[in-house]
């Protein structure tokens, strides 16, 4: 039905949006580019010419990044293994016939909608308070003495808040993909005796693969990028440094901005090798 | 779920389920109850849950002492209009990748999302330079420009995801019923869109509302919107606490009200049509 004239409506239709998303890739990424093989400090002496590949050894031989590294792989490894373990969980009770199971379902993706400043905010100082926090309050009741979380625990802490934003993310799109098991597969498992940890593993599991692999790939690449909750809680003191909190710091911070363009760069190789993997499966679902 | 549970199976569920639920909520229950607490009793220990004298000073005072309407203003207007502005751009391109699609549409469609996987991070400084360069730093009009930005490729996906439901068959059939463009445009398509770029149009707006990069970074005083005027409550130890569950109390109730109308279109369009 696509003639030739409706074909070339269709280009120009298109183009506003691609322009502008090219636009907004192309120019600062090669800005970022340009940057990293230069030395510039726009504070002490700005651009003071070309240094090949200086910034990019710096990066990575500065006695900060390994410990960022590790840092950020706990913190996404924390939260996606909570996450996931817990949504499964959650959405296989939530599939099961209940009173109120809007309600529960609404009470339980209320996280998701609360702006990452108000929830890092509202657990740093209402929670995990060691003074005149709740926790402090019920660890005193039991006769403990009260944990300063942000700084003793800082890791668990961040991991608890961000699991705490990501849970209903994942939770939600499990539970949509259990329901579309198809219950009678189920039910004749059931019959022929199969336990609950078989019909798990064999039916629900392999089911679910395909929105398990959907939830980590997505929630990895905004959990790489989280700066807020890190920005308000601990400012990356405490061992809470993460990659994105490293390169921030670089470039605003002590404005290094050759130094973090380089950080920059490794960003955004991290993130497109994982982002591969997750266009591959959108992609397919594309041609169903 | 058609499979016949005992009523003992039934309650259980059920008592669990509201537990975790609960659970889930509580802080934002507690935030919710400690922004009608005084000072005083917010740091209470023990606790006060729900025996106290409520009152509505804390919102008077950040209402006074904060310029919130400000804040509030700055936050309406960059996540309204970089979702509209947004919906002005992404239509036509989705419209035309979902009914005249080329052999190219499914490449664009991927190219599309991998912008959105761009790490902010990466792209600060040269934003930041360019924001300066053009007088953009601290303006609301700068804001809603990125965030129309980086949520675009999310609206055009949803958007596409909608219209490729609408059948063409219809159009077709209009058409033999001698339906002008027109009649066609007005008549049969805008009422079977409408419903898919509303649900759009609420996630975009929810996902703007809440983006805490971008806006922590390009503003200052003028055009902060309410992500930024909370984090300025990161002071002394509790002091505050009724004031900063007043204030986050009005900066996440009506965005938690229009979430729970948008569940069914978050998974659809945070997972790019993947789950649905």
């Amino acid at each position: 039905m696509a003639t030739q004239s409706s074909r070339s409506a269709a280009r120009f239709m298109l183009a506003p949006a691609v322009i502008l998303l090219l636009g907004w890739m192309l120019v600062p990424l090669s800005m970022t580019l340009y940057f990293s093989f230069k030395r510039f400090l726009p504070l002490r002496g700005g651009d003071q010419g070309w240094v090949g590949f200086e910034n990019y050894v710096r990066f990575v031989t500065s006695s900060a990044f390994w410990p960022s590294v590790l840092t950020t792989l706990i913190i996404v490894g924390g939260v996606l293994i909570i996450t996931i373990g817990l949504g499964i969980w959650l959405a296989m009770l939530l599939d099961q016939p209940m009173w109120g199971q809007g309600i529960v379902r609404i009470l339980v993706i209320a996280p998701f909608f609360v702006m990452p400043t108000v929830s890092a905010l509202v657990w740093k100082n209402m929670f995990m308070d060691p003074v005149n926090g709740l926790f402090a309050h019920i660890w005193k009741f039991f006769g403990a003495a009260p944990v300063e979380w942000l700084s003793q625990a800082s890791l668990p802490s961040l991991i608890i808040i961000v699991s705490w934003q990501w849970l209903p993310f994942a939770t939600l799109i499990l539970l949509t993909a259990i329901q579309s098991l198809d219950s009678s597969q189920l039910e004749a498992s059931e019959m022929d005796g199969a336990p609950f940890h078989a019909r798990f593993i064999y039916i629900i599991l392999p089911h679910l693969g395909r929105a398990i692999t959907i939830v980590l790939l997505i929630q990895t690449i905004f959990l790489l990028g989280i700066f807020a909750e890190i920005f308000v809680t601990t400012g990356g003191a405490f061992g809470t440094r993460t990659l994105t909190y490293l390169i921030y710091q670089r470039v605003l911070e002590s404005q290094n901005v050759g130094l973090g363009s380089a950080g920059g760069i490794y960003a955004v190789i991290l993130a497109n090798i994982i982002a591969i993997f997750l266009m591959r499966i959108v992609g397919k679902n594309l041609d169903a | 779920m058609a499979r016949a549970v005992t009523n003992n199976r039934k309650i259980l569920n059920t008592v669990a389920a509201w537990t975790i639920g609960i659970l889930i909520f509580f802080p934002i229950l507690w935030t919710f109850l400690t922004s009608f607490k005084t000072e005083a009793t917010a740091i209470a220990d023990p606790p006060v849950v729900l025996f106290f004298d409520w009152t509505l000073q804390n919102y008077t005072d950040v209402m006074e002492r904060s310029n919130y309407g400000l804040f509030l203003w700055n936050s309406i207007f960059i996540a309204g209009g970089s979702t509209l502005l947004g919906l002005i751009i992404a239509i036509p391109a989705a419209w035309s990748m979902a009914f005249v699609p080329s052999r190219r549409t499914k490449d664009i469609l991927l190219w599309m999302l991998s912008t959105k996987m761009l790490p902010a991070v990466g792209v600060l400084y040269p934003i930041y330079l360019i924001f300066i360069k053009l007088g953009l730093l601290d303006t609301k009009f700068g804001l809603t420009i990125v965030l129309m930005l980086i949520n675009l490729p999310i609206i055009v996906w949803m958007l596409y995801t909608y219209f490729r439901e609408i059948p063409g068959e219809i159009l077709e059939a209009s058409r033999m019923d001698g339906a002008s463009l027109k009649d066609e445009l007005l008549y049969v398509l805008t009422p079977m869109a409408v419903p898919g770029i509303a649900s759009t149009l609420l996630l975009n707006f929810i996902l703007a509302w809440n983006e805490a990069f971008w806006t922590l970074n390009l503003t200052a005083a003028k055009a902060a919107p309410l992500t930024a005027f909370i984090a300025s409550y990161s002071s002394p130890e509790g002091l505050f606490y009724a004031k900063l569950s007043a204030a986050s109390t009005m900066a996440i109730a009506p965005i938690l009200i229009m979430g729970w109308f948008s569940q069914k279109q978050l998974v659809r369009g945070l997972t790019f049509g993947a789950v649905k």
